[in-house]
């Protein structure tokens, strides 16, 4: 979960604070401080969100208290 | 259909099949309103029709779902499957703020905007990680009930009460004030009246079926609100040959954009003497891809998002959501699939506002405006129509007679309704937006009402005044307050004290100054009392309203912590008074803190008992 919240971190924060630097690399034609802002972070959280899910699922039924 | 009753396992599992039936009449729908205006139906009928014919649904979704259940009015008898409760979250998430404003205002803010984005969506990880999956092992019926239950006593619950009261009734005005215009401009009444109407259709989804009849009404406004939000953008991609997947394929245009930024002149304020005669209304002055210069720029960003993550993870209406799942599992998919539904509108509202401002701007498209004799801009049917209304303005601030970039005034909140205009798409478009807008508001009005009225029926009516009272006085209770707040929030929406965006950033700022704090270290900090969360909830939100109106009476915000921000100063007040508070009186008995230890193993009986 920590490792969650890192990662969380560094997508909301962290990139955006370098938008202006990233802005003169271009990924998929876009400008990359543009990116992340528009989309890159959004769909971190998503895909972030989903393995979350899967783990802690996992977790659960390693320690036996997961529900039927 | 008559006989559809919703409950029961063959309920659930035909849910994909009858919200498909649904999708496809109300495409089918949409086909039909265009071959109207093939026909020659004028615009007024088709805008008329889209908001009766959805709006007829969802009352008739809601009539369906009538009960009167405890379980299933207060938590949807907790058997909504994930996927579903994802997007009726998304709805209940996405408000006329997001559906309408959003993409207004990346299209005049730029980059700084999109801290609302940014925010918006990440504050599910913090709900997904923090929040959902405990809250919904509790087995609280709302916010309130969960802080009451876990603190213990009465001062507590009615503590948390008010917070939601507070952060809960500023967000529905906002709403209501959506549903209001949208409803007095497609049906061409008055806004006053355009309100109550938007009120009653807002009622008859929650009124009859609490919880339940939501859940279902919100399941079909998100589908029309995300046919809306996406079929102008994917038709502008088209049409202005950016491909079929517009929102990976727009790159170019935003360069194409940051290519024309210096020759049209963005940047340069408008004529004093003219701006003045505009009260309301600006120029495009911000880059549309260029951060703002300096640590501060960066500060503003990251602030602002931060609010709106922290104020998402304490939503009431959120958060109560994912109290109908049927498990602790659930739950937490539930949190990944309402995230993956908003997403699909996030991603694309920074592909909306370029497209439509690149039209409006490249001289190379035959919609381009800026560059153009001002009489002829004049000509165009739309810019007479909202210039109308005083949503838009045309003034020759130089007297050469050509439009320049600082000489087009708008209002922000007109770019989503206006844009199928701009691009000259066909009315039944904007039928559907007017109709995808509508659903939004009403989706989270609906979701406010009820967190407010079961806060005060079940926490203030049931468990403090009279926790004798049977089950159809409690549920005619909650009902009776339902409508009374909706009055309400319909009488102040009608006063119009704030814009839609600005009242929604202060509900997010109210909830995260006086909720965060309580509920997350409630889970997580076993030695958190009673006391401590009492002096987190009152001192937070005293401390983050008292700033509020520090900074609006004219006080210089601290660190650029303006009125949109004040959560932060609210939410670390509230810490740090809950921390001293709690390490400064006794620790909470044993069996509540066998009761947090409980709460974090998914497995077994919920907290509370059920008692269908």
């Amino acid at each position: 979960m920590i490792g969650h919240l890192i990662v969380w971190f560094f997508f909301a924060f962290v990139v955006h604070a370098f938008a202006a630097p990233l802005n003169n690399i271009y990924l998929f034609h876009f400008p990359l401080g543009y990116y992340m802002a528009a989309q890159g972070s959004l769909a971190a959280f998503v895909i972030q969100l989903f393995i979350f899910m899967k783990q802690q699922d996992k977790i659960d039924r390693q320690y036996g208290v997961a529900e039927d | 259909m008559a006989k559809l009753s919703f409950e029961g396992k063959s309920f659930t599992d035909n849910l994909p099949k009858i919200y498909g039936v649904y999708t496809g009449g109300f495409l089918a729908f949409f086909a039909l309103m265009a071959i109207f205006e093939q026909l020659g139906a004028s615009a007024d009928l088709i805008g008329i029709l889209f908001i009766a014919f959805t709006i007829a649904i969802y009352a008739f979704i809601g009539i369906l779902s009538r009960t009167m259940q405890v379980e299933a009015y207060y938590v949807a008898g907790r058997s909504v499957p994930p996927v579903f409760n994802g997007m009726a979250t998304a709805a209940d998430w996405m408000s006329g703020a997001s559906f309408v404003a959003l993409a207004g205002g990346v299209f005049m803010g730029g980059h700084g905007y999109m801290a609302f984005i940014v925010g918006w969506t990440g504050g599910y990880v913090l709900v997904a990680t923090l929040m959902a999956p405990y809250l919904r092992k509790f087995g609280c019926y709302t916010v309130p009930d969960f802080i009451g239950t876990r603190y213990g006593g009465k001062l507590t619950r009615l503590c948390a009460v008010i917070v939601l009261f507070v952060a809960s009734f500023t967000y529905v005005t906002a709403q209501i004030n959506a549903t209001g215009t949208i409803a007095a401009r497609a049906l061409a009444i008055p806004f006053e009246i355009g309100v109550w109407f938007g009120l009653a259709g807002i009622l008859v989804c929650s009124m009859l079926g609490g919880m339940r009849a939501v859940t279902w009404t919100q399941v079909a406004q998100y589908i029309v609100l995300i046919i809306a939000y996406l079929l102008p953008v994917f038709w502008m991609s088209i049409e202005q040959g950016f491909g079929f997947l517009p929102q990976l394929q727009y790159g170019d245009a935003v360069q194409r954009i940051m290519e024309l930024e210096p020759v049209l002149g963005v940047g340069a304020p408008a004529v004093a003497t003219v701006a003045s005669d505009f009260p309301g209304l600006s120029v495009l002055t911000n880059l549309h891809a260029t951060p703002g210069e300096g640590a501060m720029a960066a500060w503003k960003f990251i602030s602002l998002a931060a609010c709106m993550m922290i104020g998402t993870a304490s939503l009431p209406h959120i958060l109560m959501r994912y109290f109908t799942t049927p498990s602790v599992r659930a739950a937490r998919t539930s949190v990944a699939w309402s995230l993956f539904f908003i997403f699909l509108l996030y991603f694309t509202a920074p592909a909306l506002a370029t497209f439509s401002k690149l039209q409006l701007l490249d001289p190379n498209l035959p919609t381009a405006i800026i560059g153009q004799p001002i009489s002829e801009v004049l000509n165009l049917t739309w810019v007479q129509k909202w210039s109308s209304i005083g949503m838009l303005a045309v003034a020759d601030g130089n007297g050469d007679g050509i439009l320049q970039i600082n000489e087009f005034f708008l209002r922000a909140d007109i770019i989503v309704l206006a844009t199928p205009e701009f691009a000259g798409l066909p009315y039944v478009i904007s039928g559907l937006v007017a109709a995808g807008g509508m659903a939004a508001a009403m989706s989270t009005a609906d979701g406010l009402l009820l967190a407010i009225a079961n806060a005060l029926s079940h926490d203030l009516y049931f468990k403090i005044v009279d926790p004798k009272a049977e089950t159809r006085k409690r549920l005619l209770a909650a009902r009776i307050l339902l409508l009374v707040i909706g009055a309400g929030g319909a009488i102040v929406a009608s006063l119009q004290l704030t814009s839609i965006l600005g009242a929604v950033a202060w509900a997010f700022c109210f909830a995260m100054s006086g909720l965060f704090f309580p509920l997350v270290l409630g889970v997580w900090w076993k030695r958190a009392n009673r006391q401590g969360a009492v002096a987190g909830m009152v001192i937070g939100l005293a401390s983050g309203w008292g700033y509020l109106i520090a900074v609006r009476s004219g006080m210089d915000p601290w660190f650029g912590l303006d009125h949109l921000r004040f959560g932060i100063v609210g939410a670390s007040v509230s810490l740090v008074s809950m921390v001293v508070v709690s390490l400064m009186t006794p620790a909470p008995d044993e069996e509540i803190q066998r009761m947090v230890d409980e709460v974090r193993v998914p497995r077994g009986d919920t907290v509370i008992p059920s008692k269908a």
